[in-house]
């Protein structure tokens, strides 16, 4: 699975502290599955996740109303994270483009072996920032230190002491633009 | 962070001002365990749906620091420090294999890790198949449907052959199975096998990572490169769980699934820890390993060179000389050094052997290599003795074998030493 795809830490520490609203496409409220769990992670950090799965037997997932379609959602999402396979990444992405205006989504999020080039392209022409093969719990673990604890190569120096009670997971919102190493 | 050099990474990578402290270097976290913020947070952590520590057998804030520097300088996702080198090869076999599957690992080997694949690992139901590190073809001729994986070392201990990992990885990739590289004589500095095709690099950070002869200690390194799920042969990365209530690992963890597979399975249910002092004493050893490395080999070539030309000496093994058949590959793959483990043959065979270890004064005598101090051992009166002459000939350790590990002495002093230690 060697990933050709590259970000540069601004972007997707950019991405992770503009977004606070996300819809998550085949969120899923079978605890094991993947979705199920950055879903819940992200909402401990602040996010909002609005699940949409048409196939879904609940009328909630961790304390949120699922949605059948994107179409249905009926507030403003900032980001749509896919958690489908690539090839119907492309019709998902087709949707969000179409609902553009009524969503104020500005970025499409492909999941982890989710590569869709095709879609990614045509989001990116109508404006969106796109990112694929890529988990925001996990790149945001990475960019808060949360996920050091697991060996994981974070790319990152630091040389400032994080202050207490940030330490358990915060990506700051307003440290933008700052040096190295400080989120 | 792809912006910073090897010797910035070196000194810097995974460390950061303690928060509770401010302390700059890494401090010891000497504790077992660590405390649950509440039962919910508890229960995410055991269900490996979020970060953080909860046992130093899983993991500790030290050995963290040692594990995300060494994925730094391979170049890889993710990594595990365990016990031992030995350790980790346990584990990384428990991840691949079933009982019934095999594996082809290179004959050129340290002794340690044969005596482990061909006798231990055979209790387990997993069986090694030998192939020749100087000819990557026997690697494919000794794959098997049930083959997962491929096991060479970087610069094999003893005989300092130089695999060429190129060649191996193509035979690896056509076969779908990873390429496994112990990286131990080589470290990062010299070699990273991921730039020429491996999937995972195993270390013993005893050696020259550590660097001081002080801990013993190993590590797993993730490359981030192999498709776990693109056949169904590693199950324990691509099939439910049962341990995490179905969870598939790889769909979960995506590139650094096996460092978390290794983790949260093999150290989790095997128990190998590495302690969180050695964690420590490895990582401020590898804060000097660009500086160590550049003058054990600068030391090795000089004292090769000199061997080579001594009236007592046989013969040199050594990457580093010209003349060595494994010289192209040195200029290949680690054109900064050769390494600073290798062997020579001294004139007068087994007696002649062992009066040089016993006249040496500088040189210690033991069982270890890529330690500060220069070490020095005759094979076959020592860690090969149990082996009969054919056998000793085949393993590269005959009588009149001694081994070397350059030190970073003065290189006159090393020079001085063998000379009178050689003299009648």
């Amino acid at each position: 699975m060697s990933s050709p795809l590259t970000y540069s830490e601004d972007y997707i520490a950019g991405i992770l502290r503009s977004v606070k609203t996300i819809a998550m496409v085949g969120a899923s409220a079978n605890q094991i599955r993947p979705s199920w769990f950055a879903m819940k992670y992200l909402q401990e950090k602040g996010f909002r996740i609005i699940p949409v799965n048409p196939a879904a037997k609940e009328e909630e997932i961790l304390g949120e109303k699922v949605y059948a379609s994107l179409a249905d959602i009926p507030v403003p999402v900032d980001m749509v994270d896919i958690f489908r396979s690539s090839e119907a990444a492309g019709e998902i992405i087709d949707e969000v483009i179409r609902l553009k205006e009524k969503l104020c989504a500005s970025v499409v999020w492909m999941q982890l072996t989710v590569i869709n080039h095709e879609a990614a392209a045509r989001a990116e022409a109508a404006g969106f920032k796109v990112v694929m093969d890529r988990c925001p719990k996990i790149e945001y673990g990475r960019l808060c230190g949360d996920i050091g604890f697991m060996g994981v190569n974070r790319r990152i120096i630091d040389n400032k002491r994080k202050p207490l009670g940030a330490g358990r997971g915060a990506l700051s919102r307003n440290a933008l633009g700052q040096g190295k190493g400080q989120l | 962070m792809s912006d910073y050099g090897f010797s910035t990474l070196s000194v810097h990578a995974g460390a950061s001002p303690d928060p509770a402290t401010g302390a700059r270097a890494t401090p010891i976290y000497q504790t077992t365990s660590y405390v649950f913020d509440s039962a919910d947070h508890a229960a995410a952590l055991f269900n490996l749906q979020t970060f953080g520590n909860i046992y130093t057998r899983i993991g500790n804030p030290t050995q963290a620091v040692l594990e995300e520097r060494m994925a730094a300088l391979e170049g890889g996702t993710a990594a595990l420090a365990v016990a031992s080198g030995h350790a980790a090869q346990m584990i990384i076999a428990h991840a691949l294999m079933e009982t019934g599957d095999d594996f082809v690992a290179a004959r050129q080997l340290y002794g340690g890790s044969v005596n482990q694949f061909a006798h231990s690992f055979k209790k387990f139901g997993w069986t090694v198949h030998w192939a020749d590190a100087t000819d990557p073809e026997s690697f494919r001729k000794a794959l098997t449907p049930k083959t997962k994986a491929i096991f060479i070392e970087s610069i094999a201990n003893p005989g300092g052959i130089i695999t060429d990992i190129r060649a191996v990885a193509g035979i690896a990739r056509e076969a779908g199975i990873p390429l496994i590289v112990d990286n131990t004589l080589a470290t990062p500095y010299l070699i990273r096998p991921f730039e020429h095709g491996a999937d995972v690099v195993v270390h013993s950070m005893t050696k020259f990572l550590g660097g001081h002869g002080n801990s013993i200690g190993g590590v797993i390194i993730d490359g981030g490169s192999f498709n776990w799920s693109a056949s169904r042969k590693f199950p324990t990365l691509s099939e439910p769980c049962a341990s995490y209530h179905g969870m598939r690992l790889h769909e979960t963890f995506g590139n650094m699934a096996f460092a978390i597979a290794c983790r949260v399975l093999g150290l989790r249910d095997l128990g190998p820890a590495i302690s969180p002092f050695n964690a420590f004493m490895i990582l401020t050893g590898i804060e000097t390993l660009p500086l160590r490395m550049a003058r054990h080999c600068d030391n090795a070539l000089k004292v090769a060179k000199w061997l080579k030309e001594h009236a007592a000496v046989d013969w040199v093994s050594y990457a580093g000389l010209a003349d060595d058949p494994n010289y192209n590959r040195h200029r290949t793959y680690c054109p900064k050094g050769a390494g600073a483990v290798f062997t020579f043959g001294v004139k007068g065979g087994y007696d002649a052997g062992i009066a040089l270890v016993d006249r040496v004064k500088l040189f210690s005598h033991l069982a270890n290599v890529g330690d500060t101090r220069s070490l020095i051992i005759h094979p076959a009166s020592t860690t090969h003795r149990q082996l009969s002459p054919e056998q000793l000939k085949a393993a590269g350790a005959g009588p009149e074998v001694v081994r070397l590990s350059i030190g970073i002495e003065d290189a006159d002093d090393i020079i001085a030493d063998l000379d009178q230690a050689l003299r009648d």
